[in-house]
């Protein structure tokens, strides 16, 4: 075995992943093809709140190729209700949220029939042939409507108020009582924000298969979760844990969207088990839209209190949360997980956070790239801003005097948290330095003078967010129905090669990768002898999967923690090899030896020697491998300064993205590669909010933005290239110092976005414009006109296409 | 209906329906899975192969359209063990993360190459505008594909697939040309 | 997304197309290029009994030079406009408007007849036809007939195509040495377009002698903006800002930008 030269902790590697996915050697679930295997196709609701009449399927049954067609009458008593593993509160209220709606549909888009057939084509052509009459009810869209209990989602509950969650400072004795701070400020500012609706849009649409032979369910699915997924599938079903395996093959991305127990997981699963044969389902893009949960949708009403010097004293937030018309599996907590992060670097003495959950009936949201985080950056984000015009202060310099100072680390946040580490004063002047922030600030002031038709804008973004997800007593205290902890396993082969088992579960990441360059590194062993196996619940029978920037701080430290399990054990051994005393021996590059001798054992021969157990110290089991699982006893908080020039063409509205700087601490890098890829990837998804993405209901509430054609993801001709770079701050709550990176780009870009456009036009008078900043609305904005009275939206889209077609 | 295609070199004869979609045809039929579906309207760009020397989206046809012929799928551009200068480029760069989007990225870059062989990054972006990556911000996509540019240039190693331009203009001549 | 089940016919040659269309009736469809018939199968947003291929018509490829005028095939694909010499010396326009149709992948496929034929108002290329008084060059069952592009877009996705004609041809007059530009402005690169105007002026010795104006997603069709054209004649450059506001006279955004795209693309097009 031969050591290695360098560290692997900080090193660019190649992915080990990437063999596959360049040359189309993957092994994504739609490419399982089943011996005798059925195919599930899905008929949706097309109106949002109906009584079901009635359900014709007999022209469809008869349909050549169908093996069945199934309703909710057909599962009522077998599917359960589809699992919310977060009970924010004692008296929350929660829908029974069946797989396949039995007598009412409550969104647009909601499953109410199944085809069974032995081709997808098949299937498709017998969806078609189904009859449903509705019996429509009053559509729940807006949230404020909502709460006044007008009409009800769900007429059992009694209200559309699904919960109220509250923390405040003064009651909670982190901090003081935030009105009294806001009656008797210099200065009060107060915003109302919305977070428009997204939809998480990973690359790969969702697919299940289930095979019920062999005495066991085996299912494939594109999840972010396999594990959850098993533990929730056996808890709704009843069939044993022991009896269900759940394997997550090449993800295509998840963002959150992939976090879930869907309806049809649980459907494939149930039809397998009717039909003993194995099933397939692959959502077509239009279906994933429809019903995948969607993200973020919020109102946020804000009040900041502050002295006239700038010296913030106060943060009121009060939300309205749209829960959509079911709580998915931690839909509730989504906006909880931003109560702490609207207070961000700043050091307010006093917080309230309110936040109301709504139904509607629109499609579940739930968890999406940040979830919660994104929503609280973005409002105190703007609140500085707000702050900074107000009292005629530079937007950089009112943040300075207010945020935490690195010497004041750690800091007991007025939300109840501890941020260990961070160098906000480090991050911000490495940005400024790379923005040429003086440059652009005379720019700007020569467009302004000059009338331009073209108006620059800086926005700034000082952002911290909490990650590492989480220690199990936190999530317990906030009723989470599950832990935080996750694990590894180290497999120690007779010929020296090593096998990684891990909880976490990537889909796109590369934790084959970074994992192996952490035991690498561990145990001197080359990177390529390390081989990680990971989403499969038979080899990897535990874990808490991937989500919430959470899989290196928590799964690498297990991942560590096993590592030197193996190496604690391996010491023992080499000094009964070598005949000393354990004290005496020493490891360096794979190697063990007698201090101050020649006298020396690779990794390889105890772990040899371990496997044949010819001679072990008395009581030493054979083998070498070892568990270890790690339960942080805080969060991570990475933090980061990023700035964005803006262009905003006053006669178009059009805005162009001149320059994006990120500046981002993430603690230690194990992957240099990888963590810069993180960032663009999580910037532009960030970017998008501010500009382009926003799923719409009409007034029917269906979903007008149901296609690529209609919801705009951007393309590489949209977006920027960006400058990245990285100030560090190690994070002192695991050993490798990791932060996380995952959500960390999504999280700062789209305040940094919003405010640089603003900034550009607000002494044309502009105050707000609502997200996505379409050219219509900053145009709209800047003739001094609220947006509802620009008429109607021009676009092109598929709605605009007609059924008669052309040629074409 | 009967058709024959030539994918990645091997001639198959197949008995189709008409609305059999090309994708549908390669991953059902040919076990050509490399080739994924992304959506449902062509914007996603996932499914991009080519047709005779170009890019296509195989979503977006039918598999009756492409009888006589020749499909090249992600699943046919390393030779001899040998990854084409893109393929190489895309893992050099760490152009991709979860890999969904990549092998219609793959094909789509080396079409633009085929047009653009020395790219500037405004370029880059434009020909892969349809083409949609929720992972990368496109960053280190642009990147590598002007990387590859490097690799392929003459003298820079083996030139594969850098002649479908005149290859399309002998066989479908163009007015004027 | 799947679409529903067809007949397929293959015609090798234009009569034998027609044919076959009065055949099938009024639930035939014809497939050119289809990058936008295919997607709308998919949705199920079409069904017909019966699609009609004319991708083996390649007496519908390609441009040819017609005296004062060019034709070009209806089955001319988006890329091949794109680099065609013709079409470059004396259609500029057309050139410039294709470089902009949906994507790389899409113009190997799509075609020009075939996005004329759509008729979808927030095509691109409907615009510059109708401002560059293209004439529509048609097969049915009683023979050839001609129809200009005034009147060949009807509505919102309507031609003036009867249900048993092919559109074959597309006769552009020669624009040779005109400047053109095409501005567009969408929200994305994938997107149509909100507005966008196509714009060709021939400019001598620092005067306008003549412009043609065409905008679109305007309207239900293709909008020519014939006052602004005939305010510009015999004009200096110097008239276009003036001209451009001409373009629509409401204060709605897409008026906005009609004015405002109207006086970029002509300013562009002079100076191209």
């Amino acid at each position: 075995m031969t050591a290695t030269a360098e560290p692997e902790v900080g090193k660019a590697r190649l992915r080990k992943e990437d063999a596959r996915l360049i040359t189309g050697q993957t092994r994504w679930t739609d490419n399982i093809q089943l011996t005798g295997m059925l195919h599930m196709a899905v008929l949706r609701s097309p109106v949002a709140h109906a009584r079901i009449r009635n359900i014709d399927c007999s022209r469809a049954t008869a349909m050549p190729g169908v093996a069945v067609v199934l309703t909710g009458e057909d599962f009522a008593a077998e599917q359960g209700s589809l699992p919310c593993a977060w009970p924010i509160t004692e008296d929350m209220k929660s829908p029974p949220a069946p797989a396949l709606a039995v007598d009412q549909v409550n969104f647009a888009g909601e499953a109410v029939a199944l085809v069974i057939a032995d081709s997808p084509y098949r299937a498709a052509d017998a969806l078609a042939e189904i009859d449903v009459d509705y019996d429509e009810l009053p559509v729940v869209l807006d949230l404020e409507e909502a709460l006044r209990d007008t009409d009800l989602v769900h007429p059992d509950l009694g209200t559309n108020k699904c919960a109220t969650w509250v923390f405040d400072s003064a009651e909670a004795g982190s901090g003081t009582n935030v009105e009294d701070e806001i009656s008797s400020a210099e200065v009060v500012i107060e915003r109302t924000f919305r977070q428009q609706r997204l939809i998480p849009s990973f690359m790969e649409p969702r697919s299940v298969v289930v095979d019920p032979s062999a005495g066991m369910f085996t299912i494939w699915s594109a999840t972010q979760i396999p594990h959850i997924l098993r533990w929730m599938l056996s808890a709704v079903t009843g069939i044993a844990e022991h009896k269900i395996r759940v394997i997550a093959p090449d993800v295509g991305g998840g963002f959150g969207g992939k976090l879930q127990v869907t309806p049809e997981e649980l459907l494939c699963l149930l039809v397998a088990r009717r039909m003993g044969r194995p099933v397939k389902w692959t959502e077509s893009r239009t279906e994933s839209m429809l019903s995948g949960h969607h993200g973020r949708d919020q109102i946020q009403k804000i009040t900041l209190s502050a002295r006239r010097d700038g010296t913030v004293t106060g943060l009121k937030v009060e939300l309205l949360a749209d829960m959509g018309a079911y709580l998915r599996l931690v839909t509730p907590g989504i906006p909880i997980l931003g109560a702490f992060m609207f207070n961000a670097i700043y050091k307010f003495p006093a917080y309230r956070f309110v936040c109301t959950n709504v139904f509607t009936n629109k499609v579940p949201t739930d968890a999406y790239r940040g979830a919660g985080r994104p929503e609280a950056t973005f409002a105190i984000e703007r609140m500085m801003d707000e702050l900074a015009v107000e009292l005629g202060m530079d937007p950089m310099k009112i943040r300075e005097m207010n945020w935490i100072k690195h010497e004041e680390f750690p800091f007991n946040t007025v939300a109840g948290l501890t941020y260990d580490s961070g160098n906000y004063e480090a991050a911000t002047a490495r940005a400024m330095e790379l923005f040429g922030y003086d440059d652009l600030r005379e720019e700007q002031a020569r467009r302004r003078a000059d009338g331009s038709a073209v108006q620059l804008g800086i926005g700034i973004s000082t952002y911290t967010e909490m990650c590492g997800l989480a220690p199990s007593r936190v999530l317990g205290a906030l009723r989470y129905g599950a832990g935080g902890w996750e694990t590894a396993s180290i497999r120690m082969l007779p010929t020296g090669k090593v096998e990684v088992i891990t909880g976490t579960s990537p889909h796109g990441q590369g934790h084959e990768t970074v994992w192996s360059q952490i035991v690498a590194d561990r145990l001197g062993v080359p990177f390529e002898d390390v081989e990680v196996l990971h989403g499969d619940t038979a080899s990897s029978h535990k874990g808490m999967d991937s989500y919430g920037s959470r899989s290196l701080a928590v799964g690498g430290t297990a991942l560590v923690h096993a590592a030197d399990k193996v190496l604690a054990k391996a010491r023992t051994l080499a000094a009964h090899m070598m005949e000393c005393d354990e004290a005496d021996v020493e490891f360096a590059s794979g190697s063990f030896s007698v201090r101050g001798t020649s006298t020396a054992r690779t990794l390889s021969d105890v772990v040899l020697a371990a496997h044949v157990a010819h001679d072990l110290p008395e009581g030493m089991e054979p083998g070498m491998d070892a568990d270890a699982t790690f339960d942080p006893d805080n969060f991570s908080f990475p933090h980061g300064t990023h700035l964005c020039a803006t262009e905003v063409d006053t006669e178009t509205g059009v805005v162009k993205i001149r320059s994006y700087v990120a500046v981002d601490d993430v603690g230690t890098v194990v992957n240099p590669l990888i963590v810069d890829g993180q960032v663009h990837g999580g910037l532009a998804q960030g970017i998008a909010q501010a500009l382009y993405e926003e799923a719409v209901h009409d007034e029917m509430g269906t979903l007008t933005t149901a296609t690529f054609a209609d919801y705009l993801v951007p393309s590489a001709a949209d977006l920027p290239a960006f400058l990245t770079a990285r100030t560090s701050t190690p994070a002192t709550s695991n050993p490798l110092g990791a932060k996380g990176v995952g959500e960390a780009g999504t999280i700062a870009s789209t305040p940094a976005v919003v405010n640089s456009v603003l900034d550009a036009v607000r002494h044309l008078g502009v105050r707000d414009i609502e997200m996505p900043l379409s050219p219509e609305r900053v145009w709209t904005a800047l003739q001094g006109r609220k947006a509802d009275d620009a008429g109607e939206v021009a676009a092109g889209g598929l709605g605009s296409i007609d059924a008669q077609g052309g040629q074409s | 209906m009967h058709i024959s295609v030539n994918v990645d070199g091997v001639t198959y004869a197949d008995e189709v329906e008409p609305r059999l979609l090309l994708v549908h045809y390669l991953r059902e039929r040919l076990g050509k899975t490399g080739t994924v579906v992304g959506c449902d309207t062509g914007n996603c760009g996932a499914c991009t192969v080519h047709l005779d020397g170009h890019s296509v989206k195989s979503c977006q046809m039918f598999a009756v359209q492409a009888n006589g012929h020749e499909i090249t799928t992600i699943e046919g551009l390393a030779r001899d063990g040998k990854l084409h200068p893109v393929q190489e480029a895309f893992r050099t760069n760490h152009a991709l993360q979860c890999g969904f989007c990549t092998p219609g990225m793959i094909m789509q870059a080396i079409d633009l190459l085929a047009d653009e062989p020395d790219p500037d990054d405004e370029t880059v972006r434009k020909g892969l505008e349809g083409n949609l990556c929720r992972c990368t911000g496109y960053q280190n996509i642009v990147r590598a594909v002007q990387d590859a540019a490097q690799r392929m240039k003459p003298g820079a190693g083996p030139k594969i697939e850098q002649h479908s331009d005149e290859h399309v203009t002998a066989k479908q001549p163009v007015g004027g040309e | 997304m799947i679409p529903a089940e067809f007949r397929y016919l293959f015609p090798s040659t234009v009569d034998e197309a027609v044919r076959m269309l009065a055949d099938e009736g009024e639930d035939a469809k014809i497939i050119a290029g289809g990058q936008s018939l295919v997607p709308v199968l998919r949705m199920r947003l079409a069904a017909p009994t019966a699609l009609i291929d004319i991708g083996g018509l390649t007496e519908l490829t390609g441009v040819r030079d017609d005296g004062d005028s060019l034709l070009i095939g209806a089955m001319t694909t988006h890329y091949e406009v794109q680099r065609d010499h013709l079409i470059h010396d004396h259609a500029l326009l057309l050139k410039l408007v294709t470089d902009t149709v949906a994507d790389p992948q899409v113009r190997h496929r799509g075609t020009f007849g075939g996005s004329l034929c759509h008729a979808d108002p927030a095509g691109d290329l409907l615009a510059p036809a109708l401002a560059l008084d293209a004439v529509m060059i048609i097969a049915g069952p009683g023979g050839r007939r001609e129809v200009p592009a005034a009147e060949f877009f009807v509505d919102y996705f309507t031609t003036a195509l009867a249900p048993d004609e092919i559109l074959i041809d597309v006769r552009v007059p020669k624009y040779t040495g005109w400047g053109a530009h095409y501005e567009k402005l969408n929200r994305v690169a994938q997107a149509w377009s909100i507005v966008a105007v196509a714009a060709a002026v021939q400019v001598r010795g620092g005067t306008i002698e003549a412009a043609r104006v065409g905008l679109t997603n305007v309207g239900s069709g293709p909008v020519r903006a014939v006052d602004v054209e005939s305010a510009l004649v015999g004009q200096p450059v110097s008239a276009i800002a003036e001209a451009a506001l001409r373009a629509s006279s409401g204060d709605g955004y897409k008026d906005n930008l009609a004015r405002v795209l109207t006086g970029r693309a002509l300013t562009a097009a002079v100076a191209g």
